[in-house]
């Protein structure tokens, strides 16, 4: 039978640590709207070279997460009307659209103001709507735009196509020269391969962390609490502080897992996650599962902007080669749909999982469009209980609780009752 | 005894009602006689909006635009595949497969205009194991020389994998004759919109739409000299200019509108003088050169001499300044977005043109479709009170 409503947030050390250098990056995103700060550098979360950025001393402004701040903030729902009166369509992505209602409200939310672009870095990792969403910035603040153009991981061998990594490092290339122009300094070598350095331990100790959900119980659940891990590792990856933070959450998670310690009093059911959660709702969301002692103890979200935990790491010896690497093969983003499938089934099979849960959101298509086709793959093929759900991880419009509760519950539901029968 | 000109018209109309009827055909029994009739020939599907069918055929097989199913099938299958916001093109083509209509195909090429485009790729790849199926990369870094070199290797690379599935290994000469044909092909597409544009009452705009799908439904060698044929023809067609707005239809770049709602367009009083359905089939704004090097010419043709698209992202010129200057060149009096239902390509352009309009004071239109549509009446109402406005103004 289900718990009495387990309420779980991790409220840990690294909880409050997260909390104050995150405040610290939008600090400083407030300082570059008010002309005291760094070059603001937009870019896109999935596979990017922030490295680079941090090389010339600039600033990285994330669309992505600004969005999905506003959503668990619950400030979305009146940017994305904002941008729906301007002619955005019911059917588009509300990451973009709360993002476009926000630059046309002065950029001013509650955790900061979101400076200017210098300079629109659209890295086009695996996402279409990147392109659209930075050509309509472009359009808007008649910014200088970079399309750095990565091709999609298409083929079915493990390493993407030679041609394909020297054409992104070109690029790289170029992009060097861009932003050299724009800060009037050289490309300080030795500081980008510190910076490289920085972000391959930091890349070590996340995969450490991941790997350690394949314990029983899972020390932390590998969705609803590696989000509040994913803002560091974007944020601030490739700085001191972004490291400091990893050797914290390790250590932190290591004990925990040396004390057998879970997220919930009991570990009933441990599950996969696939997709993005519903931002505005993920107190809401989590309490479905809690409800039920089901633990994720791996998702595709959290890979989203990178995946270390089979092996990939910055090397500060090949630097563009890696960035390169990072963008094209190394992020769930940029891998096709079947590649997907892969890395769900090793998840299943490596860390141990009772089921599938794939969250279907309306605003992402990339993750969502042909879910159906993944839920046949996974309960036919491979007998794996699956459950699809749908809601969106942007506009609350589209979270219907009651309704996503009664799936929910009913298919944990069916899943303790086959245990049982197979007890008996 | 009937005279010329009454022949010639009805010729047109024979024309362009077999080509409707060929565009509304999922079994493909044009292109399957084709393939009956030429053994050893094999088929391979074309995904909107580009594609490179020069490859196709140079690799001595047919090129076939693969583009949904319309209101010709039901979806029973694929509807659990892909959610209710996904678009109906992905899920009728996916359909077609799942019904086994496309078992004749030896393969499908998809590419980078779309995520949901993108998944049915693989979606197809998992469920049509036998099938040869590709992705191919169009680059988006414009500004950049390294993309068209970059688009010349992916060319290199389909063109391997066509190579080895239809045991023909192309050469220059091969390859230059395909981009002859479809120069020939795409040159008088040209000429068929141009003539659009100037005198709009001689051919309409659903005319020319069932007659460049057909092109895509057929061997190009037969193709060329039908639409050579309907370009003798139009000469002598009678035909008399109405009092219509002019405008510039948008949005239509993949998913394949009713060809009843493009009629119910002109109905309501618009002449349509340029569109973008089919505009992969269509593609260049000039011949590709014949030279040494085909598939550099190709790329460098898509980079430098194609035309605008919703899933081109070219900094050199932004889209909404793409549109006015067409607008101005064209001499339009308006812009009617026609989208796909759930087409975030489309529906991101129009926010984007909508804006850039306004400030233009150009008058514009949205309206969404889908293939399946076949009844216009809101369409109707909506684009007549539209020209209302415009003409009685």
């Amino acid at each position: 039978m289900a718990q009495a409503a387990a309420k779980s947030d991790y409220q840990g050390r690294i909880h409050n640590l997260q909390k104050d250098m995150i405040g610290r990056y939008y600090a400083n995103l407030t300082a570059a709207a008010e002309g005291k700060g760094k070059k603001a550098i937009y870019m896109l979360i999935s596979g990017n070279p922030v490295e680079l950025i941090e090389a010339f001393d600039m600033l990285p402004v994330y669309p992505e997460v600004n969005a999905l701040q506003l959503a668990v903030k619950k400030q979305s729902l009146p940017l994305i009307l904002a941008a729906e009166e301007m002619g955005y369509s019911t059917d588009n992505c509300a990451y973009v659209k709360a993002d476009v209602g926000m630059y046309f409200a002065d950029r001013k939310t509650p955790f900061a103001t979101i400076p200017q672009p210098d300079l629109l870095l659209c890295n086009y990792v695996g996402c279409n709507v990147y392109l659209q969403w930075f050509e309509h910035l472009a359009e808007y603040s008649k910014a200088p735009i970079y399309n750095l153009d990565v091709p999609f991981f298409r083929t079915s061998g493990p390493e993407p196509l030679e041609d394909d990594v020297s054409y992104v490092v070109k690029q790289l290339e170029e992009l060097i020269e861009v932003l050299e122009r724009m800060s009037g300094k050289t490309l300080d070598y030795k500081k980008l391969q510190r910076i490289m350095e920085l972000s391959g331990e930091t890349g070590e100790l996340w995969s450490d962390i991941k790997r350690l959900t394949r314990e029983r119980p899972a020390p932390y659940d590998a969705y609803f609490d590696s989000v509040m891990m994913m803002a560091p590792l974007y944020c601030l990856r490739g700085t001191e502080d972004g490291l400091r933070f990893f050797q914290e959450a390790y250590k932190e998670m290591k004990q925990r897992a040396d004390n057998h310690q879970g997220p919930l009093p009991e570990e009933k059911f441990r599950v996969v996650m696939e997709g993005p959660p519903p931002w505005p709702f993920l107190r809401q969301f989590r309490d479905m599962f809690s409800k039920w002692g089901a633990v994720a103890i791996a998702s595709t979200y959290s890979t989203v902007g990178g995946i270390w935990e089979f092996g990939f790491r910055h090397d500060p010896q090949r630097p563009l080669e890696s960035m390169a690497r990072h963008m094209l093969q190394w992020n769930c983003t940029n891998r096709n749909f079947l590649q997907r499938y892969k890395q769900l089934k090793d998840y299943v099979d490596d860390w141990g999982a009772d089921a599938l849960v794939i969250h279907s959101v309306k605003s992402c298509r990339l993750f969502s469009a042909g879910q159906g086709d993944m839920r046949e793959y996974f309960t036919k093929q491979l007998g794996v209980p699956t459950l699809l759900i749908e809601s969106d991880l942007e506009d609350p419009r589209y979270f219907s609780e009651a309704q996503l509760r009664n799936r929910v519950d009913a298919f944990f539901e069916s899943l303790e009752h086959q245990r049982t029968l197979v007890k008996k | 005894m009937a005279t010329t000109p009454v022949l010639e018209t009805s010729r047109l109309s024979t024309i362009f009602d077999s080509c409707r009827e060929m565009g509304q055909d999922p079994e493909f029994t044009v292109a399957k006689r084709w393939l009956e009739e030429h053994p050893g020939k094999k088929a391979i599907g074309c995904f909107p909006i580009h594609c490179p069918v020069e490859l196709i055929h140079a690799s001595g097989m047919l090129p076939l635009g693969i583009i949904g199913a319309g209101t010709q099938i039901e979806v029973t299958y694929a509807d659990s595949r892909f959610q209710s916001f996904v678009c109906s093109i992905v899920k009728t083509t996916l359909e077609l497969g799942l019904t086994n209509r496309l078992k004749f195909l030896e393969g499908m090429l998809f590419h980078s205009i779309c995520d949901p485009a993108r998944n049915l790729s693989s979606v197809f790849q998992r469920n049509f194991p036998e099938m040869f199926v590709e992705y191919i990369h169009f680059p988006q870094n414009f500004a950049s020389p390294l993309a068209r070199k970059y688009l010349a290797t992916e060319y290199r690379r389909i063109l391997d994998g066509l190579q080895q599935r239809s045991g023909h290994a192309p050469t220059v000469d091969d390859l230059n004759r395909s981009i002859a044909l479809y120069n020939r092909i795409r040159a008088n597409l040209r000429e068929i919109y141009r003539i659009r544009t100037e005198t709009p009452h001689v051919m309409s705009a659903a005319e020319s739409f069932v007659l460049t799908r057909a092109g895509t439904l057929m061997a190009p060698e037969l193709f060329v000299e039908i639409v050579e044929e309907v370009l003798a023809e139009l000469p002598g067609r009678p035909s008399r200019p109405k009092d219509r707005i002019r405008v510039i239809l948008e949005g239509s770049f993949c998913e394949l509108p009713p060809v009843g709602l493009i009629e119910t367009l002109e109905q309501a009083g618009c002449y349509i003088l340029d569109d973008d359905f089919l505009r992969g089939w269509r593609w260049f704004t000039e011949d590709v050169p014949i030279k040494d090097n085909p598939l550099h010419e190709l790329a460098e043709s898509y980079s430098e001499r194609a035309y605008y698209s919703g899933t081109k992202h070219d900094s050199r010129e932004t889209k909404a300044a793409h549109l006015i200057r067409l607008v101005k060149e064209k001499k339009a009096d308006a812009v009617v977005m026609q989208a796909a239902k759930f087409c975030e390509p489309a529906l991101f352009d129009y926010a984007l043109y909508r804006k850039a309009l306004d400030e233009a004071k150009i008058p514009h239109l949205l309206l969404e479709f889908e293939e399946k549509t076949w009844i216009f009446d809101r369409a109707r109402s909506e684009a007549e009170t539209f020209v209302e406005s415009l003409l009685f103004d």
